[in-house]
């Protein structure tokens, strides 16, 4: 690791300021950051630790029924805490990695880094979650720019992430089993108003809205609706783990999979 | 450099750290406390899990200075101070729950976590909490034996 100061403020406040600073970058649950450095990846001046700010932290709920979570939040907290009003997104957050990951990873860090392969992109996504950041709000739908990249702006901090509760709600993931990320993963969502179908792991362009199974399903939410569709192979990622084809055939399956477990 | 200070198996300790010092490398070089082991250093085998605040955690995936103040446990803090090992320990004795031990500082660490959230799992469970836990020797089915005995269900895991 090339060397950096670390800095630990405690208010929203310190740490914009302390981000001011010339090559200064936030660390939330470093579980992917601390790799990163490591491999000499990323070379900060100034780390600038989120978890002591206790404004990040946590989960609470508005007149509206919708579900704020702080960005500091750790997966295995959100595990904890929406376990009843959001049973869909909490089993999402139970699945991701291992338990010493759960304790330190963080929905804001996990939002932020957007892997193509990760869990919260395809809830916040699959929710039409709002991302709230010390500038501006920015819907899902806007949010994800492609693998590894978002709309945030160089500085800008994630403060929550505000979740719009489904009438019923289903992540189904393909782990990939020696990284634990998602080989491909499907979280389906069943809102009033209509569907939402998001799809991680698959594509080279990272998460994305499989639109075909969110009209079929929005006519009739039952795994056989989406039995006779399919996405193209093209533009899906091959490696080692699976190719284009497989993860194509892959997104078909897993959809099916959470519509049913989401019933 | 500055000195850092911590809580470590309940008593006080303080070490010079920098701001990328790990806090395995800080348990381990600046308290001499190697029994928290680094088989990856990519986050990847959980070798170093330790507790921080009660909590199953990565050491070499956060910094010593994250863990200022914190109260840590780590493998040296489980047995007795007159060298009596904890029931988990034990059954990894009685099981055979370890080969060559490079794995164990961890597995015993997440077990003492896992059971401390569930004193009663399945054995899928068991399996389930120990993903982010590998063991190069192999030897999961006897660990998960030691773990399912040390919580108590060892009739679930006569052995074969
Ligand atoms: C063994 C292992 C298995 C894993 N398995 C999975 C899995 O199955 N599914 C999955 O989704 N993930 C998985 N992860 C990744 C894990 O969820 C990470 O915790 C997460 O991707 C990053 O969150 P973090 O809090 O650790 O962020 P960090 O590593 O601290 O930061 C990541 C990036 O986000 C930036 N950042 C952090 N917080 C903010 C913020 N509030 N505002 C703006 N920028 C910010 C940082 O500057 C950095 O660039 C795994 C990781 C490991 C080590
Ligand atoms: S050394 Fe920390 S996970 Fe392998
Ligand atoms: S006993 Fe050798 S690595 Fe587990």
């Amino acid at each position: 690791m090339y060397a950096f100061d670390l800095a630990r403020p405690t208010s929203v406040a310190d740490a914009l300021k302390a981000l001011q600073e010339e090559d200064a970058q936030p660390l939330a649950g470093g579980q992917t950051l601390v790799p990163t450095l490591k491999a000499r990846l990323a070379a900060p001046s100034t780390l600038v630790s989120l978890r002591g700010i206790s404004e990040m932290q946590g989960v609470c709920h508005d007149d509206q029924g919708r579900i704020h979570i702080g960005a500091a939040t750790t997966h295995a907290a959100v595990e904890r805490e929406v376990a009843k009003d959001y049973p869909g997104l909490a089993a999402l957050a139970g699945q991701i990695g291992d338990p010493a990951v759960r304790n330190r990873g963080t929905i804001g860090g996990s939002l932020a880094n957007n892997d193509p392969s990760a869990c919260y992109p395809a809830a916040a996504l699959g929710s039409g979650a709002t991302i709230v950041t010390n500038a501006r709000e920015i819907p899902a739908d806007d949010f994800f720019e492609g693998m590894f990249t978002t709309v945030l702006e160089e500085d800008e901090l994630i403060f929550s992430v505000r979740f719009p509760v489904p009438k019923v709600s289903a992540y189904a993931k393909f782990a990939q089993p020696a990284s634990r990320f998602a080989l491909t993963g499907v979280f389906v969502a069943q809102f009033d108003d209509g569907v939402r179908v998001a799809v991680t792991g698959a594509s080279e362009d990272g998460v994305f809205r499989w639109s075909e199974a969110e009209d079929a399903l929005g006519r009739d939410f039952s795994a056989d609706a989406v039995a006779g569709l399919s996405v193209p192979a093209e533009g899906m990622i091959g490696d080692l783990h699976g190719t284009p084809e497989y993860r194509a055939h892959l997104v078909g399956v897993m959809t099916r999979r959470a519509v049913a477990a989401a019933g | 450099m500055t000195k850092v200070s911590m809580t470590v198996n309940g008593k006080p300790a303080t070490a010079e750290a920098k701001g990328n010092t790990l806090l395995v490398d800080y348990l381990r070089e600046g308290l001499g406390l190697t029994g928290t082991h680094v088989g990856c250093d990519t986050s990847q085998c959980g070798a170093c899990v330790v507790h921080v605040d009660g909590e199953a955690v990565k050491a070499c995936s956060i910094f010593a200075l994250e863990a200022e103040g914190a109260e840590i446990t780590t493998i040296e803090g489980m047995a007795a101070p007159d060298g009596t090992l904890s029931a988990i320990q034990q059954a990894f004795q009685d099981y055979h729950g370890l080969q060559c031990g490079f794995c164990t500082p961890g597995m015993v660490m997440s077990a003492a976590a896992l059971l401390k959230e569930n004193p009663r799992p399945s054995e899928q469970e068991v399996r389930d909490y120990l993903e982010g836990n590998l063991c190069r020797c192999t030897g999961y089915h006897n660990i998960v034996r030691a773990i399912m005995a040390a919580s108590g269900q060892e009739s679930a895991v006569a052995a074969e």
